[in-house]
């Protein structure tokens, strides 16, 4: 079986993934990625009738024990302050963060 | 024997009883701590001793001085006549996956090294509220993402309590080397493919994934979101079910928390298994893995595994069970390719959150726009485990490949469902009301042994995967030794929401089994 994750393919993957990742990291992901699609290859083999469908999650949720949404209630926040310590950096109540670049979409 | 030697059961009697201060069995707990455990995991943290390796390195944060003023105010409403709990003063730990308020949240990664959580998990929330004491909070691997528990940032990894050379599974493995060493009765993991019951089967004690949908998931720092399962582990199935009851039951903060209401584990746990179908199943006795070369190997699970599950069933036979030999799951195979997709997929969407910039660890270096800072935070924070599930989850759900790869598995999931569906159908031609099979292919692996290969250490939970495909309910409960010394666990399997039937067929075996040899043998840390 070829090598499916070429170092292009990994290359264009850690850079939608926003990793920086060392030479020795990326070698060994690379070889991992492969190894596990040629595990994954095996699910490739299986039979599958067209009209078996997708399990988003394996147990059913009737109406019945489903919880219905809760009401779309505004609820104070009474540890904001606590909350925004946790930033890394933070000033005046904000979250500070680096520059934005302006990028035009192609 | 000290209190820490006790089950959470006795424990709870003689506290409720006043016969002992919960403030004292705090401290026993606190010392047998202190004697087993060694230096806690953390970051950085050098060169693994000769010490280091006697020990068995289970908790990340100890959180004493919250756990007295917890003591301190069970022993008080007892003195006023108020009853705390169904856990009253019974110590708990708890996987550092959970959200506790006020202590560190690491999830074993450093990008999550410094996050205090400013809310508590609903199981940790519902646990104190019943009595009882967190001790703190103990090691995994990274995110959950392993079966070993080695690929916590956090080192020494925990080590196993029968054998400190060999691991404790994963990723609850602090959970279960806890209970294991008696460092506490019970403790708190979750199962996103076997991350309780493969742990539990590795170091000798009971785990339980309930049912999904069956414990609130809020507080939980996601892996595979439709996977995940909140659940107990504790030395015997009595403590398990005390546990769980607490725990289970809708949640308004988790929309898959099921509104349907909690069975009473305890009142019929000794109510014995006559006339209960139990099922044998061919494919639960053998693996199916990949080779080096791309070929595909069959391997029959260890001669002792299968003597210790079929030993089992002649003794659940004997209490006036049903056995029933060739139940067939033939989709078993599949569940760790399916696995490789599904969780890939939701663990790269969970883990997009971690970047930097509300919480957690934000690089040193001066950058001067942001996508930069994302990719040197993450770089940095991330060990190699998250950032491999995160590029494979990307990869297998992208446009171009979702239908190869993401769907197909979403619908291999549905045939592994219907090979459940099918054997406890009460009007299908098994009618099971369990399947009994070994919980783990192998014994404890050696420290080292199989890390880094991700592909054969993933293979650890080929017959416990399946049981999160589905969302049923499984149990791992300690069946023997093999001829190491090392631990042996059986697994229970039933159909949706039968966790008091499950509980009820492993407290059978266990009275059955009560006066077993192996049973007065205690971990090598403890001798």
């Amino acid at each position: 079986m070829t090598e499916l994750i070429t170092p292009d393919i990994f290359i264009h993957l850690v850079d939608l993934a926003a990793l920086d990742l060392t030479p020795e990291q990326g070698e060994y992901l690379r070889r991992e990625l492969n190894n596990q699609l040629k595990a994954i290859h095996e699910l490739e083999a299986i039979p599958l009738a067209a009209d078996v469908p997708i399990s988003l999650h394996g147990v059913p949720y009737p109406q019945a024990i489903s919880p219905a949404l809760r009401a779309d209630e505004w609820i104070p926040c009474t540890d904001a302050e606590l909350i925004i310590a946790q930033a890394p950096q933070s000033a005046d109540g904000y979250i500070v963060v680096p520059d934005i670049p302006h990028t035009t979409l192609e | 024997m000290e209190l820490c030697d006790l089950s959470a059961y006795e424990l709870s009697q003689l506290i409720h009883q006043r016969k002992a201060s919960a403030v004292d069995v705090l401290k026993a707990h606190l010392k047998r701590i202190e004697a087993v455990d060694g230096r806690p995991g953390s970051l950085d943290a050098g060169e693994i001793t000769a010490e280091d390796k006697k020990k068995v390195h289970a908790f990340i944060t100890l959180t004493p001085e919250r756990a007295q003023a917890q003591a301190e105010a069970v022993d008080a409403q007892l003195a006023a006549g108020e009853d705390p709990g169904l856990l009253a003063g019974v110590p708990f730990t708890v996987k550092d996956i959970f959200c506790v308020k006020g202590t560190p949240s690491t999830a074993a990664s450093r990008i999550l090294a410094n996050f205090n959580a400013p809310y508590t998990a609903t199981s940790v929330e519902r646990l104190e509220a019943a009595g009882g004491i967190m001790l703190g909070k103990v090691n995994l691997d990274e995110f959950t993402h392993g079966s070993s528990s080695e690929s916590s940032a956090f080192q020494p990894c925990p080590r196993n309590p029968w054998n400190t050379a060999r691991v404790v599974g994963g990723s609850s493995g602090g959970s279960a080397a806890s209970v294991a060493a008696n460092e506490a009765p019970l403790s708190l993991g979750t199962d996103t493919a076997g991350s309780i019951r493969q742990p539990a089967a590795f170091c000798g004690v009971v785990g339980v994934k309930p049912t999904y949908g069956r414990v609130s998931r809020y507080g939980l720092i996601a892996f595979g979101s439709s996977l995940d399962c909140p659940g107990p582990i504790g030395r015997n199935i009595t403590d398990a079910a005390m546990m769980l009851q607490v725990m289970a039951g809708p949640d308004r903060r988790d929309s898959t928390a099921a509104l349907k209401p909690v069975d009473d584990y305890l009142s019929r746990l000794e109510a014995g298994v006559r006339g209960k179908r139990i099922g044998l199943s061919p494919d639960y006795f053998r693996i199916v893995y990949p080779t080096a070369s791309g070929e595909y190997a069959e391997k029959a699970v260890p001669p002792d595994y299968e003597k210790a599950v079929r030993q089992a069933a002649q003794l659940l036979a004997q209490m006036g069970a049903e056995i029933v030999e060739d139940v067939p799951m033939p989709n078993t195979r599949y569940g760790i390719p399916a696995y490789f997709v599904i969780s890939r997929v939701e663990a790269a969407s969970n883990l997009h959150r971690f970047d930097g910039v509300k919480y957690g660890y934000r690089t040193a270096q001066v950058v001067d726009e942001l996508k930069t800072l994302y990719r040197k935070s993450r770089g940095e924070g991330l060990g190699l485990q998250p950032k491999l599930r995160i590029l494979m989850g990307m990869y297998v759900s992208a446009a171009q490949y979702s239908e190869q790869y993401y769907r197909r598995a979403l619908r291999v999931r549905t045939l592994i469902r219907n090979d459940f569906e099918q054997v406890f159908d009460p009007a299908g031609p098994y009618r099971l009301d369990a399947l009994l099979t070994p919980t783990t292919p192998t014994p404890a692996f050696p420290i080292g042994e199989v890390y880094g290969d991700t592909v054969l250490m993933q293979y650890a939970d080929q017959l416990t995967v399946s049981a999160n495909h589905a969302g049923t309910p499984g149990l791992s409960l300690p069946a023997g030794l093999d001829s190491e010394g090392l631990p042996i666990g059986i697994q229970l399997l039933g159909a949706d929401f039968s966790e008091a039937n499950l509980l009820q067929i492993g407290r059978a075996y266990e009275m059955a089994t009560a006066n077993a040899t192996w049973r007065l043998v205690k971990p090598a840390v403890l001798s």
